[in-house]
């Protein structure tokens, strides 16, 4: 597979979930677990350019695929991008254990070339599907519409 | 720099790391050669165990050790009772692995040890536990019958505290009382489901007798404390650190968990280190929850509305075990009169054991319950009187010049009074009244109802004390070689930034950037008193301790500067990470201040060279080191407070009840906020609209459904509905700052605001949508479509 | 909560995928994994084997055939939703997956997945129904096409022989002209239905309904058709008071015993409202004629 951009190739056991590969086995802990069963999406990453559940995929399916991981947000110059900056600005985390799910899931959508829906609502729709317990959300609405802003997506 | 830093919106400094992935959560720490635990948990709510057979277990390739309560030792015991108090008699707690008897579904009865987690869990399948089931009686108002099945065959009844508080005169006053309004209301179960499961990992060096424990705590000092007396180990041989951790809400304050002794065990045992993260599955059934409280309540008032006298009288499931003692209970009792005068109380609660997971403080901790108690009798006062529901709060309000108001015979969770400190109660009452738009509002729900639409205003009061001691210490030090300042104290974060908050309040004191100030806490390596983060108490009781403790290292900074620069301690001002003389060229680096303090023999830098023993200014007619004095910019202190002081809010919201779909749709929330002084009004803001969205799940959706065996029915995030952002409406939230009087930073905590008010304004919202549909009470969180249904129905 | 071992077998075509079924007693189809592999991760199935067709290309694409849509095995949700060609023939599809779940799960799940494993409160096999459509269950024996009114038998249950796999589903064209619509509640975005309802209504020249076709889920342990419902809309005008009517008459279809998150009385209320609004809605869409 290739991950952020690096090909590797590793023996796995079969039942071996990619969530706990990428995690333990390459040691790429920003990714993490909070469910294990597809709801929470906190364990979000790229495959092959869209978002998905790393805890709803082994390891062995990901053969050949291209995986992106929240380890690959930043700037090559160790800046952080748009959408990190505007998490900052617009304090959408606390915790911090759901965001790097919840910025894949954005990161995937902005890079897809869809019309992104920068309403109310629209937002709530796009990171519905990833659970926050710290922030009530408004902030990560505020962030998104930030991220797009400073893009030139709005 | 010249701008206060408290007060502003400064950006999180934490923020980088968690953004990039960087953080090191229990899990992301690396143990080289660590093992992984899973749990064999019982099925049965309420079972006799037979034998349990590991054989099979322990013959598991993979598998390295397989403990039952035979072979832990020392740790087969009852785990420790947190919180004594005197209600309780022979309060049950739990034994980190079952002896005889389990007593929910879900207590741990063996813990697996293998080589990795799927191992360890296959392995856990394999351990035969023989299990003879009990009746079981899960309903709290049946449990308290003769008869009912028993959880503790020692406590009759299934009561395991039975307290009553009283203030004023209750008795008088129920019989001056003109109208008497009584309503039964009742808040289910629901629990704190951080996105980061509880988590604990250990690793023991033998050659040093050390184990240091990473542990997803809120209470690190206590684990700690609680590691030392059951292994029997010196305090200082033992470490705990709690990393990053993915949110708290209570759940992570209570300790030990089973897991907290048993990894630390093995990993003494087997010599490697050990880790359990619990899955969320363990999390419903293993980890704490709360809220289930039945509250009957009585108003007794006069025809005016003036509420002379309350008596409540609530049952409150505690679960199996009793492990935090009665503080929910208590906060509840102790908060049910909310923010009115009511100078008569008359308060009993009893503490029921049921088969179910225990229940400790999840955020909000017995006040929501509290709020949904009295703001729903105030609804019904108001409704029986024909008052205005906003008008009668009005008339029962504290006013401004009667604060502090002390409620005579009640104690508190900290076992001290209860004081309301300070406030502005009408003033929020009315801002509330305007934001949402009351005066309007009538005319906007005629018009809906023309169109077929019911909509409804609702609106709560709540008060909230934070801030409970008994105290938190502050550990400030500036960095002879950078110059950069470092902050400790005893508890720890879950997100709510306290690195931020604790650094802007010591950038004041000390005039350094927020971003040069580094807060460590949450490692009992680092600072060693303390108690713990829960109850809304870190920003005062912490926060108040580091300014303490700033103020007395900006006063060492000053002395030793004017002395460096030959001023008079008056003219310096500290800025920038500079002592300067203002109008002059004279100035000196905080860190070249730090070095010059500290007499030195060896000049490991330029700066160093000052103050060495040959330099000019050094002394050559004494110690280098004046006694009394200390080497460098460094100071220790600790706050206590008094009491607990008293945040308060009103909420508001317009909605809408669809007749059809019966779906509630939020068009309007307001918040009207006071927690005293604000050190940072983003993160303030940050704290209400999470707690908010709590508040909205126990509203509308969130609940621990068991059957009637016991059995937990949805312990999973496909059935237990936590909303998502497209069930969280928009809040707008407006602040008044009432400095507390009991702190210097004049500070109430935050915390727990959000939540508390939110079931109970909804609630008031969605009867009066419904009202002119035959005027069903909605007296009980969560309220589902069904229950809507079944009110529109009854019409 | 982490799976139980399994063998992990690749099959590179549906012949291999079949033979693989049949050499492995206790294998399962893995496609999506959306559905299973949480099953798995909580231990509620432990199939002995995964046979893993999402790389056999022939059950990648959406197809029109005879002009109605064919969707093989391996397509994603998110294609389906995302197919224009799809869209063309049967806009239901689209409409109903944008309540599937979340776009990450979309993105992995399969629509053939979320059919074979029949959740009673599933879109899916509802829109199936309702459009009328077959599943392709290809075996040792060959190839035979299940009707979706006998695939679904029970909750998570149909008549998918052991030795088969579902190869595709065809979900037919909209009769031409034909007004649709689809209205679900669920508790919260993206969770399965506590009830959905599609219905397909035709006119004729007079303005009268000359077909009618409604399906719900979430109502009963399977999806199913509101035969009655049908019948009564067909030679109506659609008047206030026969759209009301059927409203009532829906309810009678709802077998689903009291849940968490609904009683049965509720449930049949928000169907009736629920039938209501698509016909409403449907109507509105309909050509004459």
């Amino acid at each position: 597979m290739t991950i952020n951009g690096v090909t590797l190739t590793r023996q796995v056991s079969t039942r071996m979930l990619l969530s706990d590969f990428i995690r333990h086995g390459l040691r790429l802990t920003g990714t993490h677990v909070g469910c294990e069963h597809g709801v929470c999406g906190a364990c979000t990453i790229m495959i092959d350019g869209r978002a998905a559940r790393s805890c709803l995929t082994f390891a062995v399916q990901a053969d050949g695929a291209e995986i992106r991981t929240i380890e690959s947000e930043e700037k090559e110059d160790g800046t952080l991008s748009a959408l990190q900056q505007a998490f900052q600005e617009c304090h959408g985390l606390q915790c911090g254990y759901c965001t790097p799910g919840m910025i894949m899931n954005i990161r995937s959508r902005f890079d897809s070339g869809e019309e992104l829906d920068l309403s109310d609502d629209g937002i709530r729709e796009l990171i519905s599907g990833n659970l926050c317990r710290c922030t009530g959300y408004a902030n990560i609405v505020k962030a998104v519409r930030r991220a797009a802003e400073l893009t030139g997506r709005a | 720099m010249s701008t206060r830093k408290f007060g502003a919106p400064i950006k999180r400094n934490i923020d980088p790391r968690l953004l990039t992935g960087r953080g090191a959560f229990t899990d992301d720490i690396n143990l080289p050669g660590v093992l992984h635990a899973a749990f064999v948990r019982s099925p049965f709510a309420r079972a006799r165990i037979n034998g349990i057979d590991t054989s099979m277990a322990e013959q598991a390739e993979g598998v390295v050790a397989v403990y039952t309560c035979d072979n832990i030792g020392h740790l087969d015991i009852e785990l420790p009772l947190l919180i004594p108090h005197p209600s309780m008699t022979k309060a049950r707690t739990q034994r980190p692995l079952a002896r005889g008897d389990v007593y929910y579904v879900g207590q741990t009865v063996a813990m697996v040890v293998a080589v990795d987690r799927y191992v360890a869990e296959d392995a856990a399948a394999l351990v035969d536990v023989d299990y003879d089931p009990l009746d079981v009686e899960l309903d709290l108002e049946k449990a308290i019958e003769d008869g009912a099945p028993l959880v503790h065959p020692t406590h009759p009844n299934n009561i395991a505290a039975d307290f009553t508080q009283v203030s004023g005169d209750p008795e008088a006053a129920f019989a001056e009382a003109e109208h008497v309004t009584r309503i039964r209301v009742q808040v289910d179960r629901s629990t704190a489901a951080a996105m980061e499961c509880r988590t604990v990992a250990a690793r023991y060096d033998a050659t040093r007798g050390e184990l240091t424990v990473w542990d997803g705590t809120q209470a690190p000092l206590g684990v700690r404390g609680g590691l030392a007396s059951i292994f029997g180990m010196d305090e200082d041989k033992v470490r705990v650190i709690a990393p990053d951790v993915g949110g708290g809400f209570g759940q992570k304050v209570m300790f030990p968990y089973p897991d907290e002794l048993l990894v630390p065990h093995a990993a003494i045992q087997l010599g490697r280190p050990v880790k359990y993260i619990e899955d969320r599955r363990e999390n419903f059934i293993g980890s704490n929850q709360e809220r289930t409280q039945i509250h009957e309540i009585e108003l007794f008032a006069k025809k005016n509305g003036e509420v002379i006298a309350l008596r409540d009288n609530f049952l409150h499931d505690t679960g199996a075990f009793i492990p935090y003692g009665i503080a929910v209970a208590q906060v509840a009792s102790t908060s049910i009169a909310g923010p009115y005068r009511i100078p008569n109380i008359h308060v009993r609660f009893r503490a029921v054991y049921t088969p179910t997971v225990p229940v400790t403080p999840y955020r909000g901790c017995g006040r929501p319950q509290a709020c949904f108690a009295i703001e729903r009798a105030m609804d019904q006062l108001a409704e029986e009187l024909g008052i205005d529901r906003f008008e009668i709060r009005r008339r029962n309000l504290i006013r401004d010049e009667e604060f502090p108001y002390t409620r005579e015979g009640l104690l508190f969770a900290d076992g001290l009074r209860v004081k309301l400190d300070s406030g502005q109660y009408l003033k929020a009452l009315d801002m509330a009244r305007d934001a949402i738009g009351f005066d309007e509002f009538a005319a906007m729900q005629t018009k809906a109802s023309g169109e077929g639409k019911s909509l409804g205003l609702g609106l709560a009061y709540y008060v909230e004390g934070t801030g409970l001691g008994p105290y938190e210490g502050g550990h400030v030090k500036i960095h002879p070689i950078t110059g950069k300042v470092y902050v400790n104290t005893g508890l720890t974060s879950q997100g709510q930034g306290h690195d931020t908050v604790f650094a802007q309040i010591v950038s004041d004191q000390l005039g350094v950037n927020v971003e040069d100030v580094i807060v460590v806490e949450g490692d009992t390596g680092t600072f060693e008193w303390g108690v713990a983060t829960f109850a809304s108490r870190a920003a005062v009781v912490s926060g108040n301790a580091i300014h303490k403790t700033a103020v007395k290292v900006r006063e060492q900074t000053i002395k030793a500067a004017a002395n460096m620069l030959e001023a008079d301690p008056l003219q310096i001002v500290l800025s920038d990470g500079y002592a300067e003389v203002p109008g002059t060229n004279r100035r000196v680096s905080l860190a070249a201040i730090a070095t010059a303090t500290n007499p030195l023999r060896y000049a490991f830098n330029s700066a160093a060279q000052a103050a060495t023993q040959f330099a000019p200014a050094s002394r050559h007619d004494g110690p280098p080191l004046i006694e009394g004095q200390h080497p460098g910019l460094e100071a220790t202190d600790y706050f206590s407070p008094e009491c607990a002081t008293w945040a308060y809010g009103v909420h508001a919201a317009i909605v809408e009840v669809d007749r059809e779909t019966c779906r509630v749709d939020v068009k309007k929330y307001v918040c009207i906020h006071d927690c005293g002084n604000m050190i940072n009004p983003v993160i303030v803001d940050g704290q209400v609209m999470g707690g908010f969205a709590q508040g909205i799940g126990g509203a509308l959706y969130e609940r621990i459904e068991y059957d009637t065996d016991g059995n937990p029915t949805n312990a999973n995030f496909v059935d237990f509905l936590i909303p998502y952002a497209t069930e969280v409406p928009a809040i707008e939230i407006s602040h008044i700052e009432t400095p507390s009087p009991l702190n210097p930073l004049g500070v109430k905590g935050v915390g727990e605001a959000g939540c508390i008010a939110v079931g109970a304004t909804l609630a008031s919202g969605i009867e009066d949508a419904l009202r002119p549909l035959g005027g069903a009470k909605f007296h009980k969180t969560p309220i589902t479509p069904s229950m809507i249904f079944e009110a529109m129905a009854k019409a | 909560m982490k799976p139980p071992l399994f063998d992990y077998l690749v099959a590179r075509s549906s012949d291999e995928a079949i033979r693989l079924l049949s050499d492995n007693p206790g294998a399962m189809i893995l496609a999506g994994g959306q559905s299973l592999i949480p099953a798995m991760n909580f231990r509620l199935a432990s199939p002995s084997a995964l046979i893993d067709i999402s790389r056999i290309g022939d059950l990648k694409s959406i197809d029109i055939v005879d002009g109605n849509v064919r969707v093989g095995a391996a397509v994603k949700h998110r294609d389906l939703e995302q197919s224009d060609a799809a869209f063309a023939v049967n806009p239901l599809m689209r409409t109903a997956l944008h309540y599937v779940a979340h776009v990450p799960i979309r993105n992995r799940g399969t629509t053939v997945g979320s059919l074979c494993h029949a959740d009673a409160a599933a879109e899916m096999p509802m829109i199936l129904l309702l459009s009328g459509g077959w599943v392709t269950a290809s075996g040792p024996n060959g190839q035979r096409q299940i009707p979706a009114a006998d695939f679904f038998e029970f909750h998570m249950t149909t008549t998918r022989e052991a030795d088969e796999m579902i190869v595709s589903a065809t979900f037919p064209a909209l009769p031409s002209g034909a007004g649709y619509a689809f209205a679900e509640f669920a508790r919260r975005k993206g969770d399965y239905a506590v009830a959905a309802v599609g219905a397909i209504l035709e006119r004729d020249l007079d303005g009268r309904i000359s077909a009618a076709r409604l399906a719900a889920c979430g109502i009963a342990s399977r999806p199913v058709r509101l035969f009655e419902v049908e019948a009564s809309l067909v030679g109506t005008h659609l008047s206030d008071t026969e759209v009301e009517a059927a409203g009532e008459l829906a309810k009678e279809a709802v077998t689903a015993p009291d849940d968490a998150n609904a009683t049965t009385a509720y449930r049949q209320h928000l169907l009736a409202s629920l039938t209501r609004r698509v016909i409403r809605e449907a109507s509105e869409k309909v050509r004459k004629g």
